[in-house]
């Protein structure tokens, strides 16, 4: 159970959003929408606790949370095995054999991360999500750069392996997931600049 | 914990630039230093303590800037901030990772070319000593320089204007343990203050360079 009451979150110290709140029951994913710039990486972030919400409570195990940026936090100079075992050491969880297929990695386990297409390491990068074993996702355009196969995939996974187990998923995509979620429009909870918050700018 | 120590290693053998780098500018600001000063053997003696930590320090700060920065462009800081993984946990492993990559390598050569300055014979096993006691704190303090700039571009520079200041403790007591050494003094004092620098950087400087981290990724 994800509860998010009057949430709102700053950008360089200028307010985004204001008051967002929702709710998200277990298996079941939100999916955000808005035009670019209305506020959604800042939303999650502020979600995930990489940065402080201006106001407004989170209400959610923090132990729950994980988040995926546009970055996927590959490194290059290992391979696909190594980049996952790595993050599976980091949450004490062992890699899941249906991963790789999963995520079509198969037949990648041995490459170098640093020779896949942007596409094999967004795939990669999501197989991330995988095998951290946490229930609640921040997904920021999972999409970008996958191809429509991969897309599928994708939703797949989130569908019958997370969302069936229990999970929940917030992700802010600009194209259809073909996930059966609920959508929210950002546009109507957009700041009005006026109101306080850069207190701290000056500091910055 | 011992994950990301690993995968920082691993890293550093791999992708290069890690053991190699600061050992090479190491051993080349060494052999500069007697082309500089001359064929005058006292001389270099007498500096050889002081030249071998100020090329130590130099060697250190070489890789500094790419303790966090490479890992703030990928986007694994980010991830790692919101993994169970403490964010002291991670400066910390990030430290150690930094000296068994230079700090370490360092101390092991260190003697073969002190014999390059013609260090003082007696002085040898407190170089070794000082080198291993006070290089950690130059990779703790680095992490923490590194933490400080790790948004910015071009932050190298600065970060080097910000660590050499705070590298002065180290380099003088350092420094003076192997004088003293190579002088025949009692040289225990200033090895107990190398380790208290060490250890208080140690106890501090995880906490600092992860409250600084969490700002920087706002």
């Amino acid at each position: 159970m994800l509860r998010v009451t009057d949430v709102t979150c700053a950008r360089g110290g200028i307010p985004v959003l204001s008051e967002v709140s929702f709710d998200v029951t277990a298996s079941k994913a939100l999916i955000l929408r808005g035009p670019n710039g209305i506020g959604k990486t800042t939303l999650l972030r502020t979600l995930a606790g990489l940065q402080p919400a201006l106001g407004g409570d989170v209400d959610a195990d923090v132990d729950d949370l994980a988040y995926a940026s546009h970055a996927d936090g590959i490194k290059t100079a290992l391979s696909v095995t190594e980049n996952l075992k790595f993050w599976a050491d980091i949450y004490g969880n062992p890699v899941p054999d249906t991963i790789w297929e999963a995520f079509d990695l198969a037949d990648l386990q041995d490459r170098i991360a640093g020779t896949l297409s942007a596409g094999q390491k967004r795939r990669l990068g999501l197989a991330r999500l995988g095998v951290i074993g946490r229930k609640i996702l921040f997904l920021d355009e999972p999409t970008v750069s996958l191809d429509g196969f991969s897309v599928k995939l994708f939703a797949k996974w989130l569908q019958d392996t997370h969302l069936a187990g229990g999970g929940i998923a917030v992700i802010a995509t600009h194209i259809d997931l073909g996930i059966d979620a609920p959508e929210l429009d950002l546009t109507p909870f957009k700041a009005d600049l006026n109101i306080g918050g850069g207190a701290d700018e000056a500091f910055l | 914990m011992i994950a990301l120590l690993l995968r920082d290693l691993r890293l550093a053998v791999r992708a290069g630039g890690g053991f190699g780098l600061g050992l090479a500018f190491f051993l080349i600001v060494i052999i500069l230093v007697p082309f500089g000063v001359g064929p005058q053997v006292d001389l270099l003696t007498r500096i050889a303590p002081g030249i071998l930590w100020i090329a130590s320090l130099l060697a250190a700060l070489l890789s500094l800037d790419r303790i966090f920065a490479l890992d703030f462009e990928d986007g694994s800081l980010g991830l790692l901030a919101t993994s169970p993984l403490p964010l002291e946990g991670a400066a910390l492993m990030k430290a150690l990772a930094h000296w068994i990559t230079t700090g370490l390598p360092l101390t092991i050569v260190a003697p073969a070319l002190g014999f390059l300055l013609s260090l003082a014979p007696e002085a040898y096993s407190y170089l070794l000593l000082s080198l291993l006691l006070g290089t950690p704190a130059l990779s703790m303090i680095g992490t923490f320089g590194a933490a400080l700039t790790v948004g910015l571009r071009r932050g190298g520079l600065l970060l080097s204007l910000l660590v050499l200041p705070l590298y002065v403790p180290t380099l003088i007591f350092g420094a003076e343990a192997v004088r003293r050494g190579a002088d025949g003094l009692d040289a225990t004092g200033a090895l107990i203050l190398l380790g208290t620098i060490t250890a208080g950087c140690f106890a501090l400087l995880p906490f600092a360079t992860a409250a600084t981290l969490r700002m920087n990724l706002r």
